[in-house]
């Protein structure tokens, strides 16, 4: 990291009374080690449209504070209606949003304009002011809130350091690309110096290498700042980069909810495993137009098995070993091992001599579930 | 060109920048607010009165409906009530500035609506109140349209500003209709219409290129 950068990130540390020490390590704390203390609870938070079209079934759950929480679920699926519950921007129809065990629903104007201004929120299209500069973007937040211009213009400039757009800050946003008006949005959410975050589609606006740039960033503000960040996505991508906990949504029902490593691992719902598809190694095309249903006889030929880690029972990691003792000339065909949140998952596909797979079920076999998908009649 | 003549010109290029000029002002300063009324009142907006809201647009469309010779000529107990007088100049602003605002209204209207609503929502979520939503985000965002609006209403009131001679308002559309038409001085005729042309075409380029200069958009 250039040291002016960390001169600002270790200034902002010092005021950040929230940003527990130590955390200044790169490494990503887990849900389990994050403090157990609630920061947002829901309490039966629900949505009707008028003409009674249920938007989001009524939901209860807690948000850990410092912790990432991840809502995915495809367009309509609630996410937007639940994630604006948080700082009242919409609305919900039935139960209650806590924060720090106040009901935000209840707040008159003035306390609803002074807690949103603890809550930070970055935008899918940025939403940034096109007729004002990069600072005053990111300044504005402060001047309509009563601060002086010295103060202002000092901490719009620490918080132009942080997200590395020092020498753009008297440029206006059309002049940028997409991940630098997504910066300035970061900056201008944190210009309050926030206690939570809330990011809305952050990145599905952003070509892949943008997006991991701005996942760093995210991850880093939060290690640095002690955040506790909710975001909405339809990219499983984002929340295996950055959350703790995700809740799945289909059609304003909650599909599924728990620690990534969980859902990635053992996704219940069709709708999670349908979002989990592009990241999913299926079977290479032209193994599958060689399978046979049988063996090809003669004791020849391989079976091809799909070997299935959920991080459960080993998240330690894949033992090779109970791979080669199933066969000495088990063959690796494709597939892969992700580690999230310290548990190894994923599959593998891996081709076995036929002869060979008569021993297998006597072997120690360590995934958590296999099958053999066919059997190929030669070499694969 | 006898030095009488040039005198009338002059004169009457007065009477036309000083009824346009002062309408102008009038009709966009006034069209503004009640634009901004319109779209703060609006069901959905920043502070929604429907009630209000469809009552004021009720009587911006009356106004919007009534041609301009007609209206200037239904107006004159009004005329005559704030200038004192149905003749002249001065008697010529009440309409015309009558006439703009309702105009203007639905022009400055139109570019307050444009203004995309991500931007209103994440003001809002950054703690913004209403009033700085209208002063930082509404007003600043639609100002290239505002500008652009200006522009348009200029020209529209040079047109009608000729039409105001029928109230000897005087002005370049009554000296070309005076003696170029009804005395027969086709070149009078012409060179009005030139110097109209070299006049709107300035405003257009003008207008374009202040729309320009406060838009930060591309």
């Amino acid at each position: 990291m250039p040291n002016p950068i960390r001169r600002t990130v270790n200034a902002l540390l010092r005021k950040t009374a929230a940003a527990p020490a130590g955390t200044t390590a790169p490494t990503r704390p887990c849900a389990m080690d994050a403090p157990a203390e609630i920061h947002i609870r829901f309490d039966g938070v629900g949505k009707i449209y008028p003409g009674g079209v249920q938007a989001l079934q009524e939901q209860s759950f807690a948000i850990r504070r410092g912790s990432v929480f991840g809502i995915i679920g495809r367009s309509g699926a609630g996410k937007s209606t639940l994630l604006r519950a948080i700082n009242m921007l919409e609305r919900p129809t039935a139960g209650r949003v806590l924060i720090d065990d106040v009901d935000v629903g209840a707040l008159d104007e003035d306390a609803l304009v002074g807690l949103r201004r603890r809550i930070g929120m970055i935008f899918q299209h940025f939403n940034l002011l096109s007729a004002k500069t990069v600072r005053e973007n990111v300044g504005l937040p402060l001047r309509v809130a009563g601060i002086g211009a010295v103060e202002t213009r000092r901490r719009v400039e620490e918080l132009l350091d942080l997200v590395g757009l020092a020498d753009k800050a008297d440029v206006h946003p059309s002049k940028l690309s997409g991940g630098q008006k997504q910066r300035v949005g970061i900056a201008r959410a944190l210009v309050h110096r926030p206690e939570i975050l809330l990011c809305d589609e952050a990145t599905s606006a952003l070509d892949p290498e943008t997006t991991h740039a701005i996942l760093g960033l995210l991850r880093d503000i939060k290690a640095k700042l002690g955040l506790t960040i909710v975001l909405i996505t339809h990219d499983m991508a984002v929340i295996r980069a950055l959350c703790d906990e995700v809740m799945v949504l289909d059609r304003g029902r909650r599909v599924e909810h728990g620690p990534v490593w969980s859902v990635f691992g053992t996704p219940k719902g069709d709708a999670t495993q349908a979002l989990l598809r592009p990241l999913r190694r299926g079977l290479p095309e032209d193994i599958a137009a060689r399978l046979l249903p049988e063996p090809p006889g003669q004791g020849g030929g391989h079976a091809v098995l799909s070997l299935r880690f959920t991080g459960e029972s080993h998240p330690e990691g894949v033992s090779l070993a109970s791979l080669l003792a199933l066969a000495p000339d088990a063959r690796l065909l494709h597939g892969g091992i992700d580690r999230i949140q310290g548990h190894a998952q994923g599959d593998l596909l891996i081709a076995v001599p036929v002869a060979a797979m008569r021993s297998a079920a006597g072997a120690r076999f360590t995934p958590d579930s296999w099958k053999v998908l066919g059997y190929v009649a030669d070499n694969v | 060109m006898s030095p009488t003549m040039f005198e009338r010109y002059l004169r009457a290029f007065g009477e036309t920048i000083t009824m346009v000029g002062v309408s102008v002002t009038i009709a966009i300063a006034s069209g503004l607010t009640l634009a901004l009324l319109l779209v703060a009142t609006a069901p959905g907006g920043l502070y929604p009165r429907p009630r209000l809201n469809k009552g004021l647009s009720v009587v911006v469309n009356v106004f919007r409906a009534i041609p301009f010779i007609i209206l200037l000529v239904a107006l004159l107990p009004f005329t005559r009530m704030i200038v004192g007088t149905t003749l002249g100049t001065w008697a010529a602003v009440v309409p015309l500035s009558i006439h703009l605002i309702a105009f203007y209204t639905r022009v400055a209207q139109v570019s307050l609506n444009e203004v995309d609503h991500g931007l209103i929502e994440a003001a809002r979520a950054m703690g913004f109140r209403r009033r700085h939503i209208v002063r930082h985000v509404i007003l600043p965002e639609a100002l290239p349209g505002i500008v652009g609006g200006m522009t348009v209403c200029v020209i529209a009131m040079i047109n009608a500003s000729a039409m105001a001679g029928a109230v000897g308002a005087g002005g370049l559309g009554d000296l070309a209709i005076r003696y170029g038409y009804e005395r027969y001085e086709t070149r009078v005729l012409f060179e009005i219409i030139v110097i109209l042309i070299v006049l709107v075409t300035s405003v257009q380029f003008g207008g374009e290129w202040l729309s320009r200069r406060v838009d930060h958009r591309r």
